[in-house]
């Protein structure tokens, strides 16, 4: 789960990790009204969506007067921000974070994840900060800097200092440095997060050690345990079709194609939008059905695919194992009849009692096109989604 | 000969008082010898009780003393599943095969570190995995054991369903199947392809290897690293997740291309240089592991 820039650093602020001072806004009057309450002479007006590269796509601006933050933040508010992991549509921006300025002295990168291949918690840093971190990773991999955390112990004292020195904190500033790295990590640890990155963390010309931007990903497996971080989710930046899905036990995600899939099992769903996509055709979408295909949960997975006005065709990729393929059937012509199916429909279906399934669905009287394996189904559905059958 | 289980091992479920473990503790029970090999659940509040047959006990440990079990299989749900691995570990047993979905990683992180921290002997496999079947001997797990025949191929796979289908495409075409693996779809686990894949080698029962992977870290390249230098039988491989966009989950928690990294084309390229062939159609698996036998 994501949340915003401004939610990360109320999170990280209350580890201990040190933020410019800054309020959110949901209107350009409270922005205003926020900057006039923090005073200064510069701010910074950033548009908060769950994407990153938002300086580039034009979401954060400098403002050196109150008209300044009221342009700007009209300007922002309400804008379609695109940036490199929008996807080409854009994010509304509805809220806005106003920031005082900071005196810049140099700027640092921190992030935190977990390695999949030491199963440790990675604490990694570089002195390359303000840049994407896998920019840097693949033109200067030196530059990064790796601490694989002893999860008993923590991140040491001297773990973080040698890693302040490395990315070149400057001697009289080590103890702040390590102070916010460990701060990050407790964060990270304590709240079950998946990402946790200061970009930049920066150096001011007083001497503090600063966290600038902040982003915090979290794990789905463990939001039971955090009630206080579910409560940051804003659905508005999530899609509604994932949304919807996921009330249903569903597992989908939008793609940019025209077929859609059902299929149960998420290496199956894959496998499936890759056969697809071997016969000419572009899935809609993934989407796993889990191990209890119901029929209300193949109709909801039906409703789900036909909002797409994309969609041109599905494909139901079944394996039956412990679930019987005329249970299965049985649900798929159902459901397909609920919603008065408005495309062609392709069905593979394999296990345990295949042939009474392939009966119960030729028997339906619905024009469902029945396929023997998975390639068969692929190219069958290809053909339906151009309008040959 | 197989890997990992036969019809020795002798099988206790955490989780045998839920309605899963339940539901899967009667097919594993039904299937060859299953009714030899399931001997024992685990229930702290339900000692002395048994399921249709099956005594309880309050812990592993006291289920392992009682009953002479070497492995266990973990149907606990998401918040306590770590926890019952790791009962599993302290109590020794041979093998622990984790079915639960949803465990926390930090859980996981947590537990993998105290089993290499205390150099623990018990081997994991999963979480979030179909577990393992060596075909009429006894199966562990929850994929359904009538579509496996007894044979010489080795199956490995991070999915269930799409392990199903490659066992399926090997039935149908003869040929039968050693062991199949489940590894399991979280991003920190036991077993790992390349440690499937030594057991396979060493195996004499095992005369090739299916190895099927998907998107995100960078597993299946280790393992075909591994086999170009080491592996003594020909291995085939898939990876599934082709057209998937980064930064997204694919239903599996581990099944994500971060960071740029962890792409199918990746894979497959590695693959392809270690000298696994590998196909991009998941409907010839069964054909192209028959094309390299010799």
């Amino acid at each position: 789960m994501k949340i915003h820039e401004y939610q990360a650093k109320e999170v990280l602020r209350s580890f201990g990790v040190a933020t410019p001072r800054g309020v959110p806004c949901f209107s350009v009057d409270e922005a205003v009204a926020a900057a006039k309450k923090l005073g200064g002479k510069v701010w910074v007006v950033k548009a908060q969506i769950h994407a990153g590269g938002r300086g580039k796509g034009g979401g954060v601006k400098l403002a050196k007067s109150i008209d300044e933050v009221r342009d700007w933040s009209s300007k922002i508010l309400g804008m379609q921000l695109k940036t490199h992991q929008t996807g080409p549509g854009g994010q509304t921006v509805r809220r806005l974070l106003i920031e005082e300025g900071a005196d810049i002295r140099k700027e640092l990168y921190v992030g935190i994840v977990v390695d999949r291949g030491s199963q440790r918690v990675c604490v990694m840093a570089s002195s390359e900060g303000g840049m994407d971190i896998e920019e840097v990773a693949a033109r200067t991999p030196e530059k990064i800097h790796k601490v694989f955390v002893d999860p008993s112990a923590g991140l040491t004292d001297a773990e973080a200092e040698e890693l302040a020195a490395k990315i070149g904190v400057p001697a009289g500033s080590i103890p702040k440095a390590r102070a916010m790295l460990q701060a990050l990590y407790r964060a990270f640890w304590e709240k079950d997060a998946s990402l946790a990155e200061i970009n930049p963390m920066v150096l001011t010309g007083d001497g503090n050690v600063i966290a600038l931007d902040a982003k915090m990903n979290f794990d789905e497996n463990a939001l039971f345990r955090h009630a206080d971080i579910v409560e940051l989710r804003d659905l508005d930046e999530e899609d509604p079709a994932e949304i919807e899905a996921s009330r249903h036990g569903l597992s989908y995600i939008s793609l940019d194609g025209d077929i859609g899939c059902l299929v149960n099992g998420a290496g199956l769903a894959m496998a499936t939008m890759d056969t697809i996509k071997l016969f000419g055709g572009e899935p809609a979408n993934f989407l796993d059905v889990g191990g209890g295909a119901t029929t209300e949960k193949v109709t909801e997975a039906f409703k789900i695919m036909l909002r797409n006005p994309r969609l041109k065709a599905i494909l139901v990729n079944i394996f039956g194992g412990i679930m019987r393929c005329d249970v299965i059937a049985t649900g798929v012509v159902e459901a397909a009849r609920q919603v008065k199916l408005s495309v062609p429909l392709v069905v593979r279906m394999k296990g345990t009692n295949e042939e009474l399934g392939r009966k119960i669905l030729a028997e339906s009287g619905l024009p469902i096109i029945s396929a023997d394996n998975m390639a068969d189904a692929a190219r069958r559905v290809v053909e339906a989604a151009r309008g040959k059958h | 000969m197989a890997i990992l289980i036969d019809r020795n091992t002798r099988v206790i479920t955490q989780g045998i008082t839920g309605k899963t473990g339940q539901f899967h503790t009667r097919a594993c029970r039904d299937y060859a010898n299953g009714k030899q090999c399931f001997v024992a659940g685990v229930n702290p509040n339900k000692a002395g009780q048994d399921f249709e047959g099956i005594p309880i006990y309050a812990s592993v440990a006291e289920a392992k003393k009682q009953t002479g079990a070497t492995a266990s299989v973990v149907y606990v749900p998401p918040a306590g599943a770590a926890a019952a691995i790791w009962e599993a570990v302290e109590a020794d047993l041979d093998l622990v095969v984790c079915i639960t979905e949803g465990i926390p990683v930090r859980d996981m992180v947590a537990v993998r570190d105290r089993m290499k921290k205390e150099k623990r002997r018990t081997v994991l496999l999963g979480p979030n995995c179909p577990g393992v079947i060596t075909p009429d001997e006894l199966k562990i797990g929850i994929m359904p054991g009538h579509i496996h025949r007894k044979g010489t191929i080795g199956v490995v796979s991070r999915s269930g369903t799409l392990t199903y289908e490659a066992v399926g495409q090997l039935t149908e075409i003869g040929l039968g199947q050693s062991s199949a693996v489940g590894i399991g779809g979280d991003p920190v686990n036991g077993l790992k392809h390349v440690d499937v894949l030594r057991l396979f080698n060493d195996d004499p029962a095992t005369e090739a290897v299916v190895m099927i992977g998907e998107i995100g870290g960078g597993d299946e390249e280790d393992a075909a690293r591994w086999a170009k230098d080491n592996m003594r039988k020909p291995v085939v491989g898939f990876i599934a997740g082709v057209t998937a966009p980064p930064g997204k989950r694919m239903g599996h928690a581990g099944a994500i291309i971060s960071g740029g990294t962890g792409t199918a084309d990746e894979k497959l390229a590695v693959m392809e240089a270690c000298g696994i062939k590998a196909t991009r159609n998941p409907a010839e698996m069964g054909k192209l592991l028959k094309s390299v036998l010799g």
